[in-house]
């Protein structure tokens, strides 16, 4: 399974974004392979929607779980509807979560924020 | 003072920072005030206008955008709709295709894009356009359908029935998008406060706004009383105009409640607001010097 989790800079031992839609990187470790990756989150700029779009990314990336610590409506929908797992960040490293993930120590996400409508 | 304003040709738009600070009240007093004027509500998530003109025949019309329907099953996930969609209205998923409808600016991009002819358009109602006449004013009015997230769409078609000669635009409370449609056409903005820190505020974030978009305008100070008052001092400061002030008056408050019109009912406000009129012509006239 790929786990995702939106990034400062591309290493593992960055900080987690307090953003998802705005995220400049996201993290992409796959626990079959026990490799991790980072892409670009090019949606970060977008003037509206940018959640949905990075969502959209990630669900291309075939992602089956998300770490996060905020999430708008919209991107919640998207990743809702592909059933992709979402789970609350802790205030840690990107290798302590993902660790503390895979022993079923995170709690699912509980608050999903209303999205701000930037296109209008 | 009537014959002045005759055949001019001025759209004036009436804002304020939050509800309820007298926008609705000095717009419909404004345009009762002069000889002949259109009064266009685009507070369309509350139009209130109509409360005070009462028109008896109403004209009204449901205004439509066409927006993308899918068909799941033509869909193959190709993404070229999600790909194009500059508002990012579209998401791909693995056996759907989502799409959010609060963000779509129904530009039908996608419905040509798609290869599979998955997507169609369909009409959908955003609320109505209203149109009616008042005595000396003719009357226009916007409702959004709830649900709705934005009014621009509507107050878009709502401005494109803007009359000739003088028109009084009653603006959604705050600064945001539905504002700025609001303000588009105005030749002036006039900014209604209260005398209270927060009215102050609220006036602040009117006259940046109008200052982003270039247009001129004036403070009406509303609600005034003895003693201090922020929003005067934050005009003072801020190269504001003060066009004039309102005091508190509860015969004032108590006619707005009860949904009479001053500027008709009492003959010392028919001139509180014609001199008011003039005030705001006057500072408004392209032609002179201020
Ligand atoms: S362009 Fe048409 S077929 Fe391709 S993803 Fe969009 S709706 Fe589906
Ligand atoms: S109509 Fe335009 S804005 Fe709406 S979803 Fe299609 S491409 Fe996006």
């Amino acid at each position: 399974m790929i786990i995702a989790v939106p990034v400062e800079e591309k290493n593992l031992g960055s900080a987690i974004c307090i953003s998802f839609g705005r995220a400049p990187y996201y993290c992409l470790y796959d626990t079959e392979t026990q490799q991790s990756r980072f892409i670009v989150n090019s949606a970060a700029d977008s003037p509206g929607g940018a959640g949905i779009q990075a969502a959209q990314n990630l669900v291309d990336e075939n992602i089956s779980t998300l770490i996060t610590f905020r999430l708008g409506e919209n991107a919640a929908k998207v990743l809702d509807a592909s059933e992709i797992s979402m789970h609350k960040a802790l205030n840690a490293s990107i290798a302590d979560n993902i660790t503390a993930l895979l022993e079923g120590k995170l709690n699912p996400l509980d608050a999903i924020h209303a999205g701000f409508h930037h296109g209008h | 003072m009537q014959a002045s304003i005759m055949g001019t040709e001025r759209t004036i738009a009436v804002l304020s920072g939050k509800g309820g600070t007298g926008k609705t009240l000095v717009s419909v007093n404004l345009a009762s005030a002069a000889s002949s004027a259109a009064y266009m509500d685009c507070d369309v998530e509350e139009p209130n206008g109509q409360l005070f003109f009462r028109p008896a025949v109403i004209d009204e019309k449901v205004i439509a955008v066409g927006r993308p329907a899918v068909d799941q099953k033509l869909c193959n996930g190709c993404h070229i709709c999600s790909n194009a969609c500059a508002f990012n209205a579209l998401a791909v998923l693995k056996d759907q295709l989502l799409i959010f409808e609060e963000l779509c600016h129904s530009c039908g991009l996608c419905i040509h894009l798609c290869p599979q002819r998955a997507l169609t358009e369909v009409q959908k109602p955003l609320g109505v356009v209203r149109k009616g006449s008042s005595g000396t004013v003719s009357f226009f009015s916007a409702e959004m359908h709830i649900g709705e997230s934005s009014g621009v769409p509507l107050i878009k078609a709502l401005m494109k029935q803007k009359p000739a000669g003088l028109v009084v635009i009653d603006c959604p409370p705050g600064s945001g998008c539905m504002v700025t449609e609001s303000i588009a056409k105005a030749d002036f903005c006039l900014l209604v406060s209260e005398p209270t820190i927060f009215g102050a505020h609220n006036l602040a974030m009117v006259h940046e706004l109008a200052n982003l978009v270039g247009k001129p305008c004036g403070v009406l100070l509303n609600k005034t009383q003895e003693g201090s008052n922020p929003s005067e001092d934050y005009a003072r400061t801020h190269n504001l105009p003060i066009i004039g002030s309102l005091p508190y008056d509860k015969d004032l408050a108590r006619m707005t409640t009860e949904g009479l019109i001053a500027s008709r009912e009492s003959n010392c406000y028919r001139q509180v607001f014609a001199d008011l009129l003039k005030e705001v012509m006057d500072a408004s006239d392209p032609d002179s010097k201020r």
